[in-house]
């Protein structure tokens, strides 16, 4: 029996795999030390542990365990990336790049930097989401000391240019940061060939468990640093205070490693369905893919279905749990800023719905889902008298409307 | 959010979709919203000219479950009264009816709204007046 509500919000988390879990529980109860107690075995447990973890993660992304700081999850990281490098490289410049369709994390971190006397230019997007080198390279002054540009986007799972964007920032001697959130555990990431100074990322978004991230920092060629943004005790290098959050350490460990192992597997399987989800739906007349379908994040599709409003929509297709364009959820009915900025009008963004399927997705419910936002556009197309003049060939921007 | 039964039934089985002949003069048609707000409500109304009452009403709305509710709710109404008793129907029935949260009492306005705009609709090609719309809340 197929149970609903269907899961497909997997952008915003994933559910923990059994196998992570097991691998955590131990260190809940049994071996509870803290990884910064020297002098019993407790602790060694405890820190053996994470260093076995430091190693799982850097084997994912290709780097030296040494360059794994662990944080609370990807806000924490950018935070930490953002302002940290600000204020360690204050006296080469002031100015960051970065892009409109990144992350609040990242963007509202840059804002609050703007404030304390930081220059930001936010590069836009084309259709397809991405930004333009050429742009890029243009906005680049002696005085930029950061380009951070994620490496996957949330809402459209189009993937950036990373190589190209990092090789841009060190031709003019500034640092690389991209926010990994959906990137990593998903897409092979090489933080050497990529060019990656700086990386942040987070557990939840791989079948990891909740409240635990990391940022990757270079060491070498060049050797980044941060400055810590909490004191303490001078744990992580000294970038990051606060005892160790061993059994997510142990947990985020582990989904990097079965990320590892099965991200080819994963990848054809997802994107075998996310490909049947996608065609299946664009049969549905006016309706269209967000961002790029070339560049794009195997597990993701973001579509919008003209002439059908947004809420509406997500009433009908109550059987699945998906994201919608539509900030449907605060009185303010402000689209999304990311489909904004690839240039859709506001009732397209209102009316896009984003898939985001798993490693637990089955055939089963891709069928489900299939048939039922089908039936939902459906009917409420039928219901539209948008639709009904689209159809008798009225054009819409013709007619006056009632501004309410 | 969590809609009301009543939002929920009308969203479902919403009563009265469809389109009447406009080019008929006893048809009155009302056309509210904008797209780019989010709510478009077309409401139509046929009358009994003799008895001056409503014989039938059609909707069709681009909107959430609350507008859609909204307008399906006063077609319902709408049928058997008379277009004066029609006039009379105030948004904060339908608030009350479909138990809306007050973010959503703009999709009750917009069904009062489109009701007074058939009506006038009505009035105009029978060659009388058009009404003051007697409430402005915009």
């Amino acid at each position: 029996m197929l149970k609903l509500p269907i899961y497909l919000d997997n952008n915003a988390t994933t559910p923990l795999d059994p196998r992570v879990l097991e691998a955590m529980l131990p260190y809940f109860t049994e071996h509870f030390g803290n990884a910064a107690s020297r002098n019993h075995p407790f602790g060694w447990q405890a820190e053996e542990a994470v260093d076995y973890a430091r190693e799982q993660i850097a084997a994912l992304i290709s780097c030296d365990p040494k360059e794994i700081i662990f944080t609370s999850g990807a806000t924490e990281s950018d935070n930490l990336a953002i302002k940290g490098v600000y204020e360690m490289y204050a006296q080469k410049g002031n100015h960051i790049i970065t892009a409109t369709t990144e992350h609040k994390a990242v963007l509202d971190t840059c804002k609050h930097l703007e404030k304390q006397g930081a220059r930001v230019t936010y590069l836009p997007v084309n259709a397809e989401g991405l930004i333009s080198l050429e742009e890029l390279e243009a906005a680049m002054t002696p005085q930029t000391i950061l380009v951070t540009i994620m490496y996957g986007n949330n809402e459209t799972g189009t993937i950036q240019p990373i190589r190209e964007i990092a090789a841009i920032a060190h031709k003019h001697g500034a640092l690389f940061m991209t926010d990994g959130t959906q990137a990593v555990g998903k897409i092979p990431v090489d933080v050497l060939a990529d060019g990656i100074d700086l990386m942040a990322f987070t557990g939840h978004k791989f079948y990891g468990p909740k409240g635990i991230g990391a940022l990757y920092v270079r060491r070498k060629n060049p050797r980044v640093k941060v400055t810590a943004q909490m004191d303490g005790g001078g744990h992580e290098r000294g970038m990051r205070s606060g005892t160790l959050n061993v059994p997510g350490i142990v947990g985020l460990g582990k989904a990097c490693e079965l990320a590892r192992l099965e991200m080819a597997a994963d990848t054809a399987r997802l994107s075998a369905m996310r490909d049947r989800l996608e065609k299946e739906l664009l049969t549905l007349e006016e309706s269209y893919v967000n961002g790029s379908v070339t560049h794009r994040l195997p597990h993701v599709t973001n579509i919008s279905f003209k002439y059908v409003e947004g809420e509406g929509l997500m009433m009908g297709v109550k059987d699945l749990a998906v994201s919608s364009g539509s900030a449907c959820t605060s009185a303010s009915l402000e689209p999304s800023y990311v489909l904004k900025a690839l240039g859709l009008s506001d009732d397209l963004a209102h009316s896009s719905l984003r898939f985001g399927l798993s490693r637990f997705t089955t055939d089963e419910q891709i069928d489900y889902a299939i048939g039922h936002v089908k039936e939902a556009v459906t009917k409420l197309r039928e219901m539209s008298p948008l639709w009904e003049m689209f159809k008798e060939g009225i054009d819409l921007n013709s007619i006056e409307w009632a501004e309410h | 959010m969590a809609y009301s039964d009543k939002v929920i039934d009308h969203y479902s089985n919403p009563r009265n979709v469809g389109t009447l002949d406009k080019s008929k003069k006893n048809v009155g048609t009302g056309l509210v919203g904008a797209p780019e707000c989010g709510d478009v409500m077309r409401l139509q109304i046929e009358v009994d000219e003799a008895t001056n009452t409503i014989t039938d009403a059609k909707f069709k709305t681009f909107g959430c479950g609350s507008a859609i509710a909204s307008s399906s709710l006063a077609t319902e109404w709408l049928k058997g009264k008379t277009v004066d008793e029609a006039l009379a129907i105030d948004n904060m029935e339908i608030v009350e009816e479909l138990a809306l949260p007050p973010v959503k009492i703009h999709c009750s306005v917009l069904a009062e709204d489109a009701i007074k705009s058939a009506i006038n609709d009505y009035r105009v090609k029978n060659g009388l007046p058009e009404l003051e719309m007697a409430k402005s809340h915009h």
